[in-house]
């Protein structure tokens, strides 16, 4: 098992690397640094300057090592536009960000397992038909249109929810502000949360129907089942424990799915976390702050991506015991 | 003539088919957008993008049922007195474009990659599987929209290859799987025995018995690829803003919304769910016919 979490590991470290390179050529060769940081009418030798301290002169490995270098003690450089260290631009960003997803992924996740557990023990019912067309049409619709029509409805017509920014936030050890705290802050949580998680919940839904449906069918669950266990039980104890590993898997998979769909309804409502920055950055041609988020983002895939190949290990005796 | 309507009526895919009502809507409904978009030129009751046609007398109309609309604008008019449904056909156009160009090229692209991966095994395709795991666990969204949003160009072109870039991935993998399971099969192995050479096992014996679960993934994919082209356009970053398209026409409304004038965005948007939803449906329909097995999704 050591090794099987080894080679992931390594394979995620490979991945940073060739990330952090094409992070390193959009951060020194899109755009114009010089051009930017010197201002337009810089004469000649202030260029050159501006160069140098950019370490723009010195051969293309030096200043791809430079740039690791820098990266690994967490300067990313200025940001072109506010004139910001960058990684501080993101930093009070993130955690806006993550509240989101947390929220979206919680709801898709406890919606998407039940409503497919359900479907998978009433396979004929007529809801559970309902529930299969309906997820269909769930991952049917974009993320943007899902948005728009929400704040149609919900703000604009009705007025019972607001449509923009994340309401009154708490500052919690100096640093993280968050809107879970407060209840003006879950009211404005709910329709970006809504918006971003439906498609993962329908996504969820099917996978743990499909899981489900084939674990139903195995041996043991009919030993169970003529033990005269009692539904629940044979349910959530037996079937589901064994149905839930492709369902780990997907969550871990998506979870990419989620960091881009996020871009989206951020940009929707209004959401002022890191995927509005990206959004806003590219807008605006401001390059360290793209580097930056596409190192980020790649170090949160990555890392997680191993924990779901840890826990999958630990799920499965198969692969602990290889 | 007759003999082959008959033949296909007798055939398992034919009754399974018509079995699957909602299979045979979607079927229908597909192929009427489909020709809507190809035959807008024709069938648009106005041509949205010739400037001197439209008069600002008629902006902002309503719906033709709805107190205030006018014919011959069915689903009423935008700020320019544009003719929304004409958008809609024209923008229908720029969906269907993008979808299948990606389907095509990530197909071909992607299913010979994973066929050779598959076929001859080792580094090549360690190499191929890996980078495919590393793209997949990024969101194709963000590495279109990074891609056309570092370069500040739009083109149609360019939207296709940004989403190619990342799509031909899940055809390599589909395939590649088929071809580790088909290439242990007796005539592959036959056909090595009597010393054909391995192109000529791979396209003529490998290959057609490994290729139709591309036809599932290329409906599910027709249908990302025309939601993706829609959300890079909403963002700002895909096709011109010259070029109609559904998902502009939605980013251009919603600055209306507020002011209540929904049908700049709920008639695009149906548009867009309708192709989406029909291509699912019937992909739904092909991994039943195709892979009893796998129903789920």
């Amino acid at each position: 098992m050591s090794s099987y979490i080894g080679r992931r590991i390594l394979q995620g470290i490979v991945v940073l690397f060739l990330v952090s390179f094409i992070a390193f050529i959009i951060f020194q060769y899109l755009g114009d640094p010089v051009m930017t940081l010197a201002g337009r009418y810089a004469t000649q030798a202030q260029r050159e300057e501006v160069r140098q301290s950019l370490g723009l002169d010195k051969p293309f490995y030096v200043q791809y090592f430079n740039f690791l270098k820098n990266a690994l003690q967490g300067n990313f450089g200025m940001s072109y536009v506010t004139r910001v260290p960058v990684l501080d631009l993101i930093a009070e960003r993130l955690p806006a960000s993550i509240e989101l997803a947390f929220v979206a992924e919680s709801f898709a996740v406890i919606m998407g397992v039940s409503l497919g557990v359900f479907v998978s023990a009433n396979p004929k019912s007529i809801m559970s038909k309902f529930l299969m067309t309906g997820s269909l049409f769930g991952v049917s619709l974009p993320t943007f249109l899902v948005g728009i029509l929400l704040i149609y409805i919900f703000s604009i017509k009705l007025g019972i929810m607001p449509s923009s920014g994340r309401g009154e936030t708490i500052t919690i050890l100096n640093f993280w502000r968050s809107g879970l705290l407060t209840l003006d802050g879950w009211r404005h949580v709910i329709l970006p949360a809504f918006t971003l998680g439906m498609f993962q919940m329908a996504l969820l839904f099917r996978i743990t129907r499909g899981a489900m449906l084939e674990v139903l069918s195995a041996e043991y669950i009919r030993t169970a089942w003529a033990k005269g266990l009692k539904g629940k039980m044979v349910l959530f104890k037996h079937a589901l424990r064994n149905a839930l590993i492709p369902v780990v898997t997907m969550i871990g998979l998506q979870f990419g799915q989620l960091i881009g769909f996020a871009i989206v309804t951020e940009s929707i409502f209004q959401w002022p976390g890191a995927g509005n920055l990206l959004l806003n950055s590219l807008y605006e041609s401001d390059f360290p702050v793209v580097a930056t988020y596409v190192i980020m983002v790649a170090l949160i895939v990555v890392f997680l991506n191993v924990i779901v190949d840890i826990s999958y290990a630990f799920l499965n005796p198969k692969i602990r015991y290889k | 003539m007759f003999s082959k309507i008959n033949e296909l009526r007798e055939s398992k895919i034919y009754k399974h088919f018509v079995s699957q009502p909602l299979a045979v809507v979607a079927l229908i409904v597909i192929t009427l957008l489909f020709l809507g978009a190809v035959l807008a030129p024709i069938i648009a009751p106005q041509d949205p993008y010739a400037m001197d046609k439209l008069s600002l007398g008629d902006s902002l109309l309503p719906p033709i049922w709805m107190e205030g609309g006018k014919a011959p604008f069915i689903l009423g008019t935008d700020v320019q007195g544009r003719d929304i449904f004409s958008t809609i056909l024209y923008g229908s156009r720029t969906s269907f474009i993008v979808g299948l160009s990606v389907v095509t090229i990530s197909g071909i692209f992607g299913g010979i990659i994973g066929l050779f991966a598959g076929y001859f095994g080792g580094i090549f395709d360690s190499i191929v599987m890996r980078s495919a795991d590393t793209v997949l666990s990024f969101s194709k969204t963000l590495i279109a929209m990074l891609l056309l949003g570092i370069f500040k160009q739009s083109s149609m072109l360019l939207v296709i290859l940004a989403i190619v870039i990342s799509d031909w991935v899940q055809y390599a993998r589909t395939i590649r799987g088929e071809v580790l399971s088909v290439k242990e099969e007796e005539y592959v192995l036959a056909s090595k025995a009597i010393g054909g050479t391995h192109l000529r096992t791979i396209f003529k014996h490998v290959l057609p018995n490994a290729v139709s679960p591309l036809l599932v993934v290329g409906a599910v994919d027709f249908g990302i690829a025309v939601m993706l082209e829609a959300t890079l356009s909403f963002l700002g970053v895909g096709v011109p803003v010259t070029q109609p398209s559904l998902g502009m026409l939605i980013s251009q409304g919603r600055n209306y919304l507020y002011a209540g004038k929904w049908w700049l965005i709920v008639f695009p948007g149906l548009t867009l769910m309708a192709i989406v939803f029909s291509l699912n449906l019937i992909s739904d329909w092909l991994r039943d016919e195709i892979d009893p097995k796998v129903s789920n999704f």
